[in-house]
């Protein structure tokens, strides 16, 4: 750290973009906690770090979206005055956003000149652009035809057409948050070629990724960012994979293994040859197999987005698989024969989602009506059928309030206004409380607050040494060595192995996060501890 | 405090300060045309609740108004938007027509109950097929409904004069219904206690309305099906990921909607005309849109809700008789400026003031 500082002494003019102490919160989170580090002109930089890392927040705060509460941003060594998006244009920063931003019926040239059409007539307007145009897709060798409508065009080309519109602003600063991710890996090395072409020029490009290998194959230089914290900044040259994936999850200390009833014989969860499409046809998990017994936790681990979420989607009968098999207990669900979420929590599945705001519960009901949501079909709670009573349905979710410890216990609040951790102590209760044989569980501790992680903790380990079968999936690795008995490790959609608990550690599963399949990973650790 | 008291009484507030608002703005107008607002507004009061006669015809309208508001809070719900009350309203007057004239014999208490099947299920019919391409197909609701609005306009045309006009009269009416079928109306009531309303409308449906209110609110808060029915508008993801097959329970609540719109066919029919008469719906599918607005989608805020704009057509009236300059058009600019205070900036008022009075309550429970 402090060679950078004193590199940056000599030659303040060298950086294109130099953030100093940038802090910003959203209410009591800390998403970029006094972040300082300089990005140099006519660089490939990138930005490395987990998924809550703070790196899209940063980005956004560079191009105008979000104010910082301390700190400042420095442009090519002056104070910066940027306050929106159009202000960071013109100031010479152009951004490309992980989901597009083009009107899909125009034509390339429409949306390259959209919002800086000269003139008021766009027929004019474009036509006097198409040789501006056409000459920035030489320099840069961002080639598309510029009449074809927008939606016809494949996303590599899409996001050829975003980075054209930057330049074609202006753009002396390009940045592009996880560029890749909707990329198949022959468009990948296209565009790391244009990116290449932008540095020749004289450009400089911020990538945002959340994969060592891109940083390793394409950036000079990379930032690691670790809950909302600047780890540092290095030469990639001097960097390498085992290094990054250590900085990037950091040192935390191994919990001891505790005293716990063993794991029964009885495979309660049966997964084959599992494939999963997202709801816009992209295959997010490949050939997918695992087994879960009763007693016993399987942590699934991996750097967000590497197909968790439809795996445990999939599960919960929430999205169809599109190929392979699922054996729930009793229940079986097949590609063509896909099973609903009511069938498969009747047959003793719970299931706390990812996003709990999204699916979990109803923000403006009341705290009783979704300490039920889900179970209102079951017939096992008093004052819950075809008739439901209010009032006992409050006595219900008093119980549950008082066995999970959620504060404030008033089953009439709207469940928006409790905390996170409140929220989501009731949310498991409420999984829990049925006693379902299997418990799908995605990011139990995900905007809670330190005090709940405990309580939440001990809830699950209580459930698997009461021999339900835990599927958990955590990008907070800490927590899936906490919990886990097994540990299955996906990049991509895929298996990376999995691994018994007692064999593995933090370094061995950041390689397999990395995506080195479990045999590689043990020979790269063998090698980089000797 | 039970039910997110903050978000209900903000609801509240908002609207009254809007009617306010929009009485304030017919004001303006009214002094515009030359004549003292105070006096216009005392009119349409007096006109409206001055008289039993007055009274009861208020009444009257607010009948239809409950029904068609009921119709569209039940989708509403489920954040759908049922615009087709008007045609579910108008085909529903065809099914309770048909019970009347197939069996003419029944005595009233039968036919009452037969007639509200009747008048259901024809709404609910009409609304199935909107329902279903909403639900199943992602068509648009909204454009869907008001498609079928004209084509229930025009089927019933095509019937009233081909089929059911008797051939010797030139009225785009069916003929009469027997005499047994006409449900008890409050005039002739109070007739028989020595009290003179002459001919008046409101009969025994209005009752029926406000039982209908009990058991929509009973559905609603009270029963699995309405508990699914408000997860699928609270959160449809949410709904599936609790096992809700939301586009059923979409089709269900719009069928539901369309069959509590269909109970204007039986006030309507067995109450007041006796007959099938050309768009005797006219206008009353519409305004439930603004009833239910106004009423926050909740029975017990439809039942005023309804009221206003009977009191407004019924006191309206008067107002328009009373005073030359005043002229009909002035009575439904107010309409309309209601309908534009109190239903559209009823939204622009209550994030704020459900804020205000969160941080009051949570205060208090802190």
């Amino acid at each position: 750290m402090s060679a950078i500082q004193n590199e940056r002494e000599l030659q303040d003019n060298s950086y294109a973009v130099e953030f100093r102490g940038v802090t910003k919160k959203f209410g009591s989170v800390v998403a970029n906690d006094d972040v300082t580090f300089g990005v140099r002109k006519g660089t490939i930089h990138g930005i490395i770090g987990e998924n809550g890392a703070g790196k899209s927040t940063l980005m956004s705060i560079l191009f105008g979206l979000y104010h910082p509460e301390q700190g400042e941003i420095l442009l090519s060594g002056a104070l910066s005055k940027i306050k929106t998006p159009s202000t960071a244009i013109r100031a010479g920063i152009g951004m490309v956003h992980q989901h597009f931003m083009l009107v899909e019926r125009m034509t390339a040239l429409q949306n390259v000149v959209l919002g800086t059409e000269e003139g008021y007539w766009l027929k004019g307007g474009t036509g006097n652009v198409a040789s501006k145009v056409k000459e920035i897709q030489n320099r840069y060798g961002l080639h598309f035809p510029l009449d074809a409508v927008t939606r016809d065009l494949p996303v590599g080309v899409q996001q050829r057409i975003e980075i054209l519109k930057a330049l074609y602003r202006g753009a002396d600063v390009l940045i592009l948050d996880e560029p890749t991710g909707v990329l198949t890996p022959g468009e990948v090395q296209d565009l790391f070629r244009v990116f290449q072409d932008l540095r020749a020029q004289g450009k400089t490009v911020i990538l945002i990724t959340h994969k060592l290998q891109e940083i390793l194959s394409i950036t000079d230089s990379v930032t690691v960012l670790r809950q909302g914290k600047s780890v540092g900044t290095y030469a990639t040259a001097e960097t390498d994979r085992m290094m990054l994936a250590t900085l990037m999850v950091g040192r935390r200390p191994n919990a001891p293994p505790q005293a716990r009833e063993p794991r029964r014989s009885d495979i309660r969860v049966e997964v084959s040859n599992l494939g999963v499409k997202d709801n816009l046809s992209i295959q997010r998990v490949f050939d997918l197999s695992f087994q879960i017994h009763a007693g016993e936790v399987l942590g699934v681990a991996g750097v967000a987005g590497n197909g968790q979420s439809e795996l445990l989607s999939a599960l919960a009968g929430l999205s169809p698989p599109s190929t392979g098999k699922i054996r729930l207990g009793n229940v079986e669900i097949l590609p063509d024969h896909p099973t609903q979420p009511e069938t498969i929590r009747k047959n003793g599945v719970g299931h706390v989602p990812e996003d709990r705001h999204r699916l979990g519960m109803m923000k403006r009901w009341t705290a009783a009506e979704n300490s039920i949501l889900g179970l209102h079909r079951s017939d096992r709670i008093e004052g819950v059928g075809k008739r439901i009573k209010p009032s006992k349905v409050g006595n219900w979710c008093r119980d549950l309030m008082t066995k999970h410890d959620v504060r404030p216990a008033n089953p009439d609040l709207r469940f928006g206004l409790f905390s996170g951790g409140n929220q989501q102590k009731l949310v498991i209760g409420r999984e829990i409380a049925l006693s379902p044989d299997v418990l799908l569980i995605g990011q139990p501790t995900r905007g809670v607050d330190i005090g709940a992680i405990e309580n939440i903790h001990a809830a699950l380990l209580a459930e698997r040494d009461r021999g339900k079968s835990v599927l958990l999936v955590s990008v907070e690795l800490e927590e899936v060595l906490a919990l886990s008995d097994r540990i299955l490790v996906m990049f991509e959609g895929r298996s990376m192995g999995i691994v018994d608990r007692a064999d593995a550690d933090e370094k061995l599963l950041g390689l397999m996060m990395a995506g080195l399949p479990l045999a590689d990973a043990l020979n790269e650790k063998k090698v980089t501890v000797q | 405090m039970r039910n997110h008291a903050s978000g209900t009484i903000a609801a509240i507030v908002a609207t009254l300060i809007n009617i306010a608002a929009a009485f304030l703005i017919g004001a303006l107008l009214i002094v515009a045309v030359g004549e003292n607002p105070l006096k216009a507004f005392g009119v349409v009061w007096t006109g409206a609740f001055g008289s039993l006669k007055g009274f009861s015809f208020t009444l009257y309208y607010a009948t239809n108004f409950i029904f068609t508001g009921l119709a569209v809070a039940v989708a509403a719900h489920a954040r759908e938007y049922n615009i087709g009350g008007e045609g579910q309203a108008n085909v529903s007057g065809l099914g309770v027509f048909l019970v009347g004239a197939m069996l003419p014999f029944l005595p009233w208490p039968v036919a009452i109950v037969l007639g509200i099947v009747a008048g259901m299920t024809f709404g609910a019919a009409w609304a199935f097929v909107p329902a279903y391409m909403s639900a199943r197909r992602g068509s648009n609701l909204v454009v869907t409904t008001i498609m079928f609005n004209f084509l229930a306009s025009l089927l019933m045309i095509y019937l009233i004069v081909n089929f059911l006009r008797p051939t010797t009269s030139m009225i785009p009416a069916s003929g009469a219904l027997a005499d047994n079928l006409s449900l008890p109306r409050m005039d002739r009531f109070l007739l028989t206690l020595g009290i003179n309303i002459h001919e008046n409308p409101l009969n025994i449906t209005f009752l029926v309305a406000l039982l209908v209110c009990v058991a929509v609110t009973f559905l609603i808060w009270h029963t699995r099906w309405g508990y699914e029915l408000r997860a699928v508008g609270e959160n449809r993801d949410a709904a599936a990921y609790a096992g809700v097959h939301v586009p059923r329970v979409v089709i269900q609540a719009i069928c539901l909607s369309g069959a509590l719109a269909g109970m204007v066919g039986l006030n309507e029919v067995f109450g007041v005309q006796h007959r099938l008469i050309l768009d005797f719906a006219l206008g009353y599918g519409f305004t439930g849109v603004a009833v239910a607005l106004i009423g926050n989608n909740h029975p017990l805020g439809i039942i005023p809700a309804a009221i206003l704009f009977g009191a407004l057509y019924q006191g309206g009236a008067s107002m328009a008789f009373m005073f030359p300059k005043i002229s009909r058009e002035v009575v439904v600019v107010l309409q309309g400026l209601v309908i534009l205070f109190a239903g559209g900036f009823v939204a622009v008022l209550r994030p704020y003031l459900t804020e205000q009075f969160d941080h009051f309550f949570t205060r208090k429970v802190a």
